[in-house]
C-alpha cells in the first residue's frame, strides 16, 4: 500500500472543500471495509482520504411518521439495526445491513459505503431501491438530491463528481399496510458475497388484498443494480396472489441481465432471481398486512 | 467397545489437560513465522506467471535493480541445475529435478502463479515496486487444465521427458509403458486379484458410474513464510513454519546443493497446514537471496499465492464398476481412476488406489491409478491425500448397490466389512483393525437411530480407510533438579501433540502432567525427527516419548538404588514413588530423588530414537460418518443439519484433541463435498485466489460434529495408539453425496455439489421426468 494523506473534518463544509480541492485524487472514507482493502489491493489509488464519520450529519438516524427518515451516510450497519424505528418501519433495509460481512465489519461499514463503493453487488443497494430512497448529495455547487436507482452508473462507479459528498438517504415514512423485504442468495451462510439480492416493498389495500403499490429491484445481475420497473409495475392494482407474483418473478428475471463466473452461471443467476423474487415478495406482503402503522 | 489393554489404570492418558500452547495463542503471543525479525532484515517478494503454460524467451532485471533500495534478484540462473534424484523424504517421494523447477521456473512456466523471479530490498513494498520492473517476454502456449483432456492423445506436452511408467506398488520405480514417446501420464499403478468376468457374472446388481472432483487447497490460515540468514562462514538459517523442519533442510539443501549439515531449521509455531507445509517453497529462495544480498531476507506469501503456487490437492476423473448379489455381497469391482498431479509428476494416485474398498472385503478386483500433469499448481499432501476423492467414488457406488439390494448401507458394509487377515487392495493383509466397530458405532447411534423427517431432508453414510506413518522419531526426557521435566522432540506441534507428549512422560514418571513441558527442538537440537505427518506425531514420536521417559525411568531406578545400596532390579516404582523391596526405608517420589540427583551420579537425561516402520505397517485408521442434509430444491443449497463421525482412534490420549482432530477432517471433508473448488478461466488463470470466492465452510455452515471415539487397540503400539489425524476426511464426501440422494433423488458424481451444480441436476431431472410423461403419454 503507498502513503496517503489522512484528514477528517468536523463539517459538511470542511469536508467538501477538502475533496474538492483535491478533487480525483480524493477520496471519502466511511468504515473502509471497501476502501481499505482496494487501498491494500492497489485497485484505487488516492492520495487524500477524507474520513467522513466526525461529521454528526452523517451520523444522525432521524424518523417520524410525519417527516419519514433521514438516514445519514455513514451510520454503522450495526447501529442501523440497534434502531428500534429501523427495524420496526424500514424490516427490508435493516436486514440487508445486517448481512454485511460480520459483526466486526458491520461495526464499520455504512450503507453510505455501500452505495458509493458502487458495487451492482452491494446488498443495502436494492434494499434501498425498492423504498424508493433518495439520496442527498453535497458538493462544490451545492446540493442535489439524486434517487438511488440511478446513482451507481457502472461497476464500481457512480454519478457523485470530484468534491461531491454523499450526506444521507431520504425514505418516505411507510404508509399502512406497507413493508419491505430483502433476500439474497449466498452459497454459504455468512461472509459472503450476493450470487443475487433482491429487495421488495409493497403497499397493500387489505379489503380485497389488492396491490397498492410494488417496488422490485435486483442486485449482483448486471452491470448495476436494477430497479425491476416492469415487474414492479404489474403487480400495481392486482389481487396480491400465486398468479402476480409468479408473473412479477418472470418479469423481474427478464431484465436480469447477469454474467457466467465463479460464482455462478448467467442461466442460474436468473433462476434465482425468480425465485427470490417470489421469496421476497411473500415475505413483504405477510410483512405489510401486519403493518398497522398510520 | 473398548478393548481391554494391559494399560487399564491410567493417571494422565484419556484426561483433558489444558493445552499448554493455548494461553499464547489465543492472546497472540505465540510466535510464527511472520513473527520472527532480524536486524538488517530485508523482504522479499516473487514474480510470478501470469500465463498457465509459456516458454520463456528472457527476462530482464535491469530496470528492477536499478530501483532504489532492491539489494539482490534471483532467477533460476542463480539456482544450481538439479539432476533428477527420488528421494525418499518421510513420507514423500520427492523428485528434486522438479522440486528446483517448482521453485523457480527454468525455461517454461507451467502454471499460473509459477515463480519467475525473486527479490529483496528493504521494504516489503520496494520488493514489490521491483517485481512489477521484471521484464518477461513469453511464447504463450496452449494450456491442459484437466486430467481428461490431458490423457487425450495429441495434447500439448507439459515435460518432454516424461514416459509412462508401470509400477506394481508405491515405491516402485516402474517399467516403461507403451510406446517411447512423450506422456502428460508419468505414472500408472495397478492392483488385481480374482477374475472380474466371473464376479460380474455373479452379480445380481450391477452399478457403474463416473466422478470427479475439484482441486481443492487445504485452507490452512496461515500463509507461508520463511526467514533465511545465509552467514559469512557459509552456515545457513532458516526460520520457518513448517510440518517437517528436516524435510526442509533436506529439501533446501538438495535444491541449493549444499550439505544438509550447513542448514539450521528453526520451525516457528505454525498455523495449519494439513499436509501443505511438507515441502519447500520459500526457503531455497530466502536463502539464495540472502546470500547474494549478505543480508538476512524475509519472504512471507499472500493469500493469493498461497491458493495460486502452493500446493492443493488433486483434481481427480474417476470411474467406478461394482457388482453385488441380492444380499448385499460385494462380487467384483473395477476402478479407473486419475488424478491431477499439477505441473510435475507427483499426485496421491498410489494412495488413492491403496485405500479405495480398503474397509471391504472384494475377492475379483482391479484398480488402475494414473499420475497426470496439468497447468496447475503441483499438488502438495493434504490430510489421507488420494483417498477421499477415490472413496466419494466408491462409497457412492456402494450406497447404491445396497439401496438396489434392499439393504440398510451400514449393514452392507458389515457385510462385507474388513477384518484382521482380510487383504488390502494393494495386497497386505490388515492386523487388527477397528473398521467394524467404526460402523456399528455410527448403527448404534442415537443420531442414526433418530427418525429423519420433513421434505427434502435425507440422511447419508459413508466408510473411509487410511495408513498411519511410522516413520523415524527422536526424544529426549530432561529431569530438572525441581523434579519438573521437560520433553524435547522434531515434532512440529499441529494437532497438540506436546500436550499429549507432556501426558505420555507424565503418566510413565507417575508426575502431574503440569510439571512436564514439552518443546519442539531445532534440527540442530534434536535427533532427526521426520514431518508432522502421516497422523504419526502422537503414535510414532509418542513411542519415541514413551520410550525416553522408560529410559529416563530406569536410569532413576539405579540412581535410588545407589542411595539405598540396592541393586537397581530391587527398587520398584509404582503411582509415582520409588521403593526399595523388602526393605523399611520410606518411598521416594520422582521429586524427592531429582533433588538428589548431583549427588549419585548427575543429571538424568532419557532418550530414544526409533523408526516405528513403513507407512501403513504401523497402523490403519477407519472412520465412517453420518450426515443429515436439507435441500432447497429451488436454489440447490444445501444445509448440513446433523453429522457425526466415529473413528477408530486406538487409544485416545487426550480425547479432546482426537475430537478435534474427527470435527476438523470432517469440517473439511464438508466443504470438499459442497463449496470448496479452484475455478480456472479458459486461459488457465485462478479466478478464485482469495477466500472470498475460494470457500471454506465458516462456523454458521456446519453443526456441532458429534464424534464417537471407538478404541481398538493398534497392536504395534505399546499404549494402543492409531493415528487419528487424517482419516475423517476421508468419508464426508460420499456421505454428503449420498444424503443428498436421498433427500431428493438426485445422485451427484462431481464435487463439488455447489448450488448451481445441484440446481443443474435437479433441474435435469425434473425434465427429464417431464418428457418422459410426456413420452409415454
Ligand atoms: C469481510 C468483508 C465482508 C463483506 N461482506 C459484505 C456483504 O456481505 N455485503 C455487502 O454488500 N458488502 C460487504 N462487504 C463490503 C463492505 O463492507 C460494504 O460495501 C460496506 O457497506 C462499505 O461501507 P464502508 O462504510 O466501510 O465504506 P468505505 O470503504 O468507507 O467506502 C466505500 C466507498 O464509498 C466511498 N464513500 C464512503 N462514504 C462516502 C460518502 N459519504 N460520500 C461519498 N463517497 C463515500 C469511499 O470513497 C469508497 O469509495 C464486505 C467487506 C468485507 C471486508
Amino acid at each position: 500500500m503507498h502513503a496517503i494523506n489522512y484528514e477528517s473534518p468536523k463539517t459538511i463544509a470542511e469536508a467538501v472543500k477538502l475533496l474538492a480541492a483535491h478533487g480525483e485524487k480524493a477520496r471519502p472514507l466511511s468504515g473502509g471495509t471497501d476502501l481499505i482493502i482496494q487501498l491494500r489491493a492497489g485497485t484505487r489509488r488516492p492520495e487524500f482520504v477524507v474520513d467522513v464519520k466526525q461529521i454528526p450529519e452523517l451520523h444522525r438516524i432521524s424518523f417520524s411518521l410525519q417527516h419519514g427518515l433521514h438516514l445519514g451516510a455513514a451510520v454503522s450497519c450495526i447501529e442501523l439495526h440497534e434502531n428500534a424505528d429501523m427495524r420496526r418501519y424500514y424490516p427490508g433495509l435493516t436486514e440487508a445491513a445486517h448481512l454485511i460481512g460480520s459483526l466486526q465489519i458491520q461495526s464499520r461499514a455504512s450503507v453510505g459505503g455501500n452505495l458509493c463503493n458502487g458495487s451492482p453487488a452491494g446488498d443495502a443497494t436494492p434494499a434501498l431501491i425498492a423504498l424508493g430512497a433518495k439520496a442527498r448529495v453535497v458538493g462544490p455547487n451545492g446540493e442535489r438530491i439524486v434517487p438511488v436507482e440511478t446513482f451507481i452508473t457502472g461497476p464500481g462507479r457512480t454519478v457523485l463528481q470530484p468534491g461531491e459528498l454523499l450526506v444521507e438517504f431520504l425514505i418516505d415514512a411507510p404508509a399502512k399496510h406497507s413493508s419491505d423485504a430483502y433476500l439474497r442468495f449466498i452459497p454459504r451462510n455468512e461472509m459472503d458475497i450476493a450470487v443475487v439480492g433482491v429487495g421488495g416493498a409493497l403497499t397493500l389495500d387489505l379489503d380485497d388484498d389488492r396491490v397498492v403499490d410494488a417496488r422490485i429491484a435486483l442486485g449482483a445481475v448486471g452491470p448495476t443494480p436494477i430497479f425491476a420497473a416492469e415487474a414492479s409495475k404489474s403487480l400495481i392494482g392486482k389481487k396480491f396472489d400465486a398468479a402476480a407474483i409468479e408473473n412479477a418473478a418472470r418479469l423481474a428475471t427478464s431484465v436480469a441481465t447477469p454474467i457466467d463466473d465463479m460464482r455462478g452461471t448467467a442461466e442460474y443467476r436468473r433462476h434465482i432471481v425468480g425465485v427470490l423474487t417470489s421469496r421476497v415478495l411473500t415475505i413483504a406482503a405477510e410483512r405489510a398486512r401486519h403493518n398497522e402503522q398510520r | 467397545m473398548s478393548e481391554s489393554s494391559p494399560h487399564e489404570n491410567f493417571k494422565v492418558i484419556g484426561t483433558r489437560p489444558i493445552r499448554p500452547d493455548g494461553v499464547d495463542k489465543v492472546t497472540g503471543r505465540a510466535l510464527y513465522g511472520a513473527d520472527y525479525a532480524l536486524p538488517g532484515m530485508l523482504h522479499g517478494c516473487v514474480l510470478r506467471s501470469p500465463y498457465a503454460h509459456a516458454r520463456i524467451k528472457s527476462i530482464n532485471i535491469a530496470k528492477a535493480l536499478k530501483h532504489p533500495g532492491v539489494k539482490a534478484i534471483v532467477t533460476a540462473e542463480d539456482f544450481p541445475v538439479v539432476k533428477g534424484v527420488m528421494a525418499q523424504v518421510g513420507e514423500l517421494i520427492v523428485n528434486t529435478h522438479y522440486l528446483s523447477l517448482n521453485i523457480m521456473a527454468r525455461e517454461k512456466v507451467l502454471y499460473d502463479g509459477h515463480a519467475i523471479a525473486a527479490v529483496a530490498a528493504t521494504s516489503r513494498h520496494i520488493a514489490q515496486e521491483a517485481v512489477e520492473l521484471i521484464e518477461v517476454e513469453y511464447e504463450v502456449l496452449e494450456p491442459v487444465m484437466t486430467a481428461e483432456d490431458a490423457m487425450k492423445p495429441g495434447a500439448p506436452i507439459l515435460l518432454e521427458e516424461v514416459r509412462t511408467k508401470l509400477m506394481e506398488h508405491r515405491t516402485d520405480p516402474g517399467s516403461q509403458e507403451g510406446p517411447d514417446r512423450p506422456s502428460n501420464v508419468p505414472g500408472h499403478i495397478r492392483f488385481e486379484r480374482g477374475d472380474l468376468v466371473a464376479g460380474f457374472r455373479g452379480a445380481d446388481f450391477i452399478v457403474e458410474r463416473e466422478f470427479s472432483t475439484a482441486t481443492v487447497h487445504q485452507g490452512y490460515i496461515e500463509p507461508q513464510n520463511a526467514l533465511a540468514l545465509w552467514s559469512a562462514d557459509g552456515h545457513v538459517t532458516i526460520y520457518c513454519s513448517t510440518q517437517g523442519s528436516f524435510n526442509v533442510r533436506t529439501l533446501t539443501a538438495s535444491v541449493l546443493c549444499i550439505p544438509e549439515g550447513s542448514i539450521r531449521v528453526v520451525p516457528a509455531e505454525i498455523g495449519g497446514g494439513f499436509g501443505g507445509k511438507t515441502t519447500v517453497y520459500l526457503e531455497p529462495v530466502a536463502a539464495l537471496l540472502s546470500k547474494k544480498s549478505g543480508r538476512p531476507v524475509k519472504m512471507v506469501m499472500t493469500r493469493a499465492e498461497v491458493l495460486r503456487a502452493t500446493g492443493p490437492t488433486s483434481g481427480t476423473k474417476m470411474k467406478v464398476k461394482m457388482g453385488a448379489t441380492r444380499d448385499g455381497k460385494i462380487t467384483a469391482a473395477e476402478v479407473w481412476l486419475a488424478y491431477e498431479a499439477g505441473a510435475f509428476p507427483g499426485s496421491p494416485f498410489a494412495p488413492g488406489a491403496m485405500c479405495t474398498l480398503g474397509p471391504y472385503v472384494v475377492e475379483n478386483l482391479r484398480i488402475d491409478s494414473f499420475d497426470v500433469v496439468v497447468n496447475r499448481p503441483k499438488v502438495a499432501a493434504y490430510r489421507a491425500p488420494g483417498s477421499p476423492a477415490s472413496a466419494f467414488a466408491c462409497e457412492t457406488v456402494i450406497d447404491e448397490l445396497a439401496e438396489k439390494c434392499g439393504i440398510d448401507p451400514l449393514e452392507f458394509r458389515l457385510r462385507n466389512g474388513a477384518h484382521e487377515g482380510t487383504p488390502q487392495p494393494a495386497g497386505p493383509a490388515f492386523k487388527k483393525i477397528g473398521f467394524v466397530e467404526t460402523v456399528e458405532a455410527i448403527r448404534d447411534s442415537e443420531h442414526y437411530r433418530s427418525k429423519i423427517d420433513g421434505p427434502n431432508r435425507g440422511r447419508g453414510v459413508a466408510s473411509g480407510f487410511w495408513f498411519n506413518g511410522g516413520l523415524q522419531s527422536s526424544a529426549t526426557v530432561n529431569i530438572h533438579t525441581d523434579g519438573t521435566v521437560s520433553v524435547v522432540t522434531g515434532s512440529v506441534d499441529i494437532g497438540g501433540t506436546r500436550a499429549v507428549q507432556a501426558m505420555i512422560a507424565a503418566e510413565v514418571l507417575g508426575v502431574a502432567v503440569e510439571d512436564v513441558r514439552a518443546l519442539v527442538a531445532d534440527t540442530d537440537s534434536t535427533g532427526h525427527t521426520d514431518v508432522t505427518g502421516g497422523s504419526r506425531i502422537a503414535l510414532a514420536t509418542g513411542m519415541a516419548v514413551y520410550e525416553a521417559a522408560h529410559d529416563a525411568l530406569t536410569q532413576l531406578k539405579t540412581r535410588a538404588a545407589k542411595l539405598w545400596e540396592k541393586k537397581p532390579h530391587e527398587v520398584a516404582f509404582s503411582d509415582g514413588a520409588f521403593t526399595a523391596i523388602g526393605n523399611g526405608v520410606p518411598p521416594l517420589t520422582l521429586k524427592q530423588l531429582a533433588t538428589r540427583l548431583a549427588r549419585t551420579g548427575g543429571p538424568v537425561t532419557g532418550r530414544a530414537t526409533l523408526n516405528a516402520g513403513a507407512v501403513g505397517a504401523v497402523g490403519n485408521a477407519f472412520a465412517t460418518v453420518c450426515v443429515d442434509v436439507e435441500v432447497d430444491p429451488d436454489t440447490g443449497k444445501v444445509r448440513i443439519l446433523r453429522c457425526t463421525i466415529a473413528q477408530d482412534v486406538g487409544r485416545a490420549l487426550h480425547p479432546s484433541y482426537v475430537e478435534g482432530q474427527m470435527q476438523g477432517a470432517m469440517a473439511q471433508g464438508i466443504g470438499w463435498a459442497l463449496s470448496e473448488e479452484y475455478f480456472y478461466d479458459q486461459k488457465g488463470v485462478l479466478r478464485n485466489s482469495g477466500l472470498l470466492d475460494y470457500r471454506m465452510p465458516t462456523c454458521l455452515d456446519l453443526p456441532m460434529i458429534e464424534a464417537l471415539i471407538v478404541e481398538v487397540a493398534n497392536p504395534n503400539h505399546p499404549l494402543g495408539v492409531r493415528g487419528v489425524g487424517e482419516v475423517g476426511i476421508v468419508p464426508p464426501m460420499a456421505a454428503v453425496a449420498n444424503a443428498i440422494y436421498r433427500a431428493i433423488g438426485v445422485r451427484m458424481t462431481e464435487l463439488p455439489m455447489s448450488p448451481p451444480h445441484l440446481l443443474k441436476a435437479i433441474l435435469d431431472r425434473r425434465n427429464q421426468a417431464v418428457t418422459q410423461a410426456a413420452a409415454a403419454d
